[in-house]
């Protein structure tokens, strides 16, 4: 017992001054450039970080996808000004093959990863995390700052991927083998695969360390009061996506530590005696599996998908539910459901391989698993429907684009339905129709879900508003260009277009689609125009846009908006507030809201009722 | 300073632990990947299988030993006889280097016997494991020995216990780990 209290006035005496230096958080101490900018272990500085990396990210991803929609709708027409830029790449003014394909790559590997993995939970897990639980810091912001630096660093190889002589990878986001092993088989799969190994390697660091701190920040910080079934959505969704990443991504890295070996070590997980005919030989190699690959990579690549849209759902709740100032329909079921989906996502990785050679009978039980997916989903949407139904609804910008990630997300999800057969996967793989699917469904729901959470966001992140007007601007263009691109391309998956071809000009079964892909291209075009005009509209806004004064803009009930405007390391000025109930106090007992921090009355209704 | 904000909230399990132990789930989960890779790869063609060589039993022993020496050691640090754990500590750093040192000695056998990385079979997976699993425990030893230097440190007195807990808990996770995969690959011969 001695020995305790000991230890206490021991630990006490250690720590004198740095607890005196905590006192001071809200005021200014002494902060260097570099310890405030660039090396900085405030969450709140590391989101922006990632934000401004995802932005950089989601801005060079989008340029691929117009170079290649600029070839896929004048296919006969040469640009010499891509010439000027792009070099041999695009000898003539046009596309040259190679380069189409390290195109499509690197769009999916820039999109997936570093702008919907690393850039949208990256930026919402950080900043919202610790505000919303009422923590003043990540479990461990030292290692949280490394998950930065981790993706900065993968960050920085996978640019330099495409400046290398050779050109960056180039055998589809996936890196299946045979074609990603063999330096042989093609141009990207030369050194800028190696260094999109490596790249990717260093992102999973990121991600686990990343995901490490926020399961642990979400479990073990949350302050006084908020008991799980009291935290927002987003703090759920947030928890389901890094408990995802935290059990797929290493699976992922093991498939390319084999596939580094087979590579440069002459092993053969995925690489048999097949011939090849740029060498004119037979590899060594024998009684590798390319399809062992696929497994290793599709029990991650299924999984991220959800990491990709979970941490979404969970900000539109929250944005929905704000400012249609009505409690969220069905908490619990919200919960639930996505703890279904965050199950299931394990169960049904092998539907991304009907036709590659997967035993029927096993197909059959992936059918089921991946069908069952649509009840927790419709679940979530009949909520967000029901959430919006007699409300009282504000449209603000960020609300805006939370209607508009419900209506993508059922035009999506719909489409998965088809996908997640196997039989009319046997038509269906492989062509427009799933890339169709998994842009609307995963790709611009994920945005919508991440402008939304940015706009809403927005004055607590950097003390300003955004422009509404522009923002208006952004959202209808988005939504109506984000159909007329993907809506279309439905009809040419049907039709049995195959994707990540070059040219159809020639081919006479598909080149009847030559005007269509001459508009999809055109809208393309315009909508990635009014994707600047965000950025413009967040750069400019967060140096010269209207000033926030008051603390809840949005009279919302959660945590972050009763730290200061502009909050300081440590969130919040003395003692960090008690939680009296669950986030969703709104129009209770005839009141607009009710902060989670004020403590139930006797004459109030009882929790829940309305 | 970052730290201690964590620190002066903490509850429950402390925030350290608990994170340790998600990574100990991830870091499963990745070695459940391998070797569930390797049982799918062991019923395809011209699979080959190897030989155990008898340093392994060794290296086991040495492995379950140190982890006897660091549960010692955590104990000596809480009861306050910093000498023994000093050296407790000391002895579990010189087991974790013997026991790679086996180990490489273990596989460059396995290697001349001519299990390669060439053609198919068990070899190129036993090393990939096995040195993954090695590199876990030379990190482990890399704790140990910025923990050794911080224990002679005359500098700062520290009786916080959480660094050590944290350690112990990462050095029995790959001792089990090491037992599994002993385990695995003499069930998969």
């Amino acid at each position: 017992m001695s020995q305790e209290v000991n230890l206490h006035g021991q630990s006490e005496v250690i720590t004198t001054h740095e607890v005196h230096h905590d006192e001071h958080h809200g005021h200014h101490h002494k902060e260097t450039f570099i310890t405030k900018y660039i090396f900085s272990q405030d969450h709140k500085m590391i989101a922006k970080q990632f934000l401004v990396t995802g932005i950089i990210w989601a801005i060079i991803g989008g340029l691929f996808s117009v170079l290649f929609r600029l070839q896929l709708g004048y296919p006969n027409e040469s640009f010499p000004f891509l010439e000027t830029i792009l070099g041999k790449w695009a000898a003539g003014g046009k596309i040259q093959p190679e380069f189409y394909y390290a195109l499509i790559t690197m769009h999916g590997t820039v999109l997936v990863f570093f702008v919907l993995t690393a850039g949208l939970s990256g930026t919402f897990s950080n900043f919202l995390i610790p505000l919303q639980v009422g923590a003043r810091d990540m479990a461990s912001p030292f290692m949280n700052m490394l998950s930065y630096w981790f993706f900065f660093a993968a960050s920085v190889l996978m640019v330099s991927s495409l400046f290398v002589q050779t050109g960056p990878a180039s055998g589809g986001w996936t890196s299946y083998p045979p074609l990603s092993a063999l330096g042989d088989a093609s141009e990207g799969s030369k050194i800028g695969m190696d260094l999109w190994l490596i790249s990717m390697a260093l992102f999973v660091v990121n991600s686990l360390l990343g995901s490490l701190n926020y399961i642990s920040t979400i479990l073990n910080m949350r302050t006084k009061g908020m008991s799980m079934t009291r935290v927002p959505l987003t703090i759920w969704a947030l928890f389901f996506t890094a408990v995802l990443g935290v059990l797929s991504f290493p699976v992922l890295l093991s498939g390319f530590i084999l596939l580094l070996f087979d590579r440069h070590a002459g092993t053969s997980f995925y690489l048999s005696d097949i011939f090849l005919a740029s060498t004119q030989k037979a590899l060594p190699n024998e009684g590798g599996s390319a399809i062992l690959y696929q497994h290793l990579f599709w029990f991650l690549g299924h999984p991220e998908v959800y990491i990709i849209i979970l941490p979404t759902m969970g900000l539109v709740s929250d944005v929905m539910s704000a400012n249609a100032r009505k409690p969220i329909f069905g908490y619990m079921a919200m919960v639930a459901s996505m703890f279904a989906i965050c199950v299931l996502a394990f169960l049904v990785w092998a539907h991304h391989m009907f036709v590659t050679g997967l035993n029927p009978f096993l197909g059959s039980v992936f059918v089921l698993l991946t069908l069952l997916i649509a009840v927790p989903s419709a679940i979530k949407v009949f909520n967000w429907l029901t959430t919006l139904w007699r409300g009282n609804l504000r449209f603000t910008p960020g609300m805006l684009f939370a209607i508009g990630f419900v209506s993508m997300f059922i035009s999506g999800g719909l489409t998965g339905i088809f996908l997640g057969n196997s039989t009319l996967d046997i038509h269906l793989h492989d062509t427009y129709f799933v890339i169709a699917h998994f842009h609307i469904v995963m790709g611009v729901s994920a945005f919508f879900g991440m402008f939304a959470g940015l706009y809403h966001w927005f004055p607590k992140m950097f003390g300003r508003y955004m422009n509404n007007t522009l923002a208006y601007i952004h959202f209808w263009i988005t939504l109506v260009g984000a159909y007329l691109i993907f809506w279309p391309m439905h009809y040419q998956g049907f039709a049995g277009v195959p994707r990540r071809y070059l040219d159809f000009s020639g081919w006479a079964s598909f080149n009847q689609f030559e005007g269509l892909n001459r508009f999809i291209s055109i809208v393309t075009i315009v909508v990635f125009a009014i994707q600047l005009l965000f950025v413009f509209n967040f750069f400019y806004s967060m140096f010269k846009g209207r000033r926030v004064t008051t603390q809840n803009p949005w009279q919302a009930t959660t945590l972050e908006w009763t730290t200061p405007i502009n909050p300081g390391h440590g969130n919040w000025e003395g003692e960090i507030p008690e939680v009296h109930r669950w986030a969703y106090d709104y129009g209770k007992d005839g009141r607009d809201f009710i902060p989670q921090t004020e403590p139930v009355s006797k004459t109030e209704s009882p929790e829940g009722a309305h | 300073m970052s730290t201690n904000i964590a620190m002066e909230q903490r509850k429950r399990i402390h925030p350290s632990k608990f994170t340790l132990w998600v990574a100990i789930g991830s870091m499963i989960m990745m070695f459940a990947g391998l070797t569930s890779a390797y049982v799918v790869k062991r019923s395809m063609p011209s699979w080959t299988t190897f030989e155990m060589p008898h340093i392994f039993w060794y290296s086991t022993a040495v492995m379950v030993i140190s982890s006897l020496t660091m549960f010692m050691a955590l104990r000596a640090f809480k009861q306050r006889e910093r000498v023994k754990y000093r050296s407790l500590l000391t002895l579990t750093a010189i087991l974790g280097v013997a026991f790679i040192i086996m180990q490489v000695i273990g596989f460059s056998q396995i290697w001349a016997t001519g299990i390669t990385f060439a053609g198919s079979g068990a070899g190129q997976f036993l090393y990939i494991i096995a040195g993954l699993h090695g590199i876990h425990v030379l990190g482990g030893v890399i704790a140990l020995i910025i923990m050794f230097f911080k224990a002679f440190s005359t500098r700062m007195r520290n009786y916080n216990a959480v660094p050590v807990e944290v350690m112990s808990t990462y050095w029995h996770f790959v001792d089990f780990l090491w037992l599994y995969l002993l385990v695995f690959f003499m069930l998969m011969q």
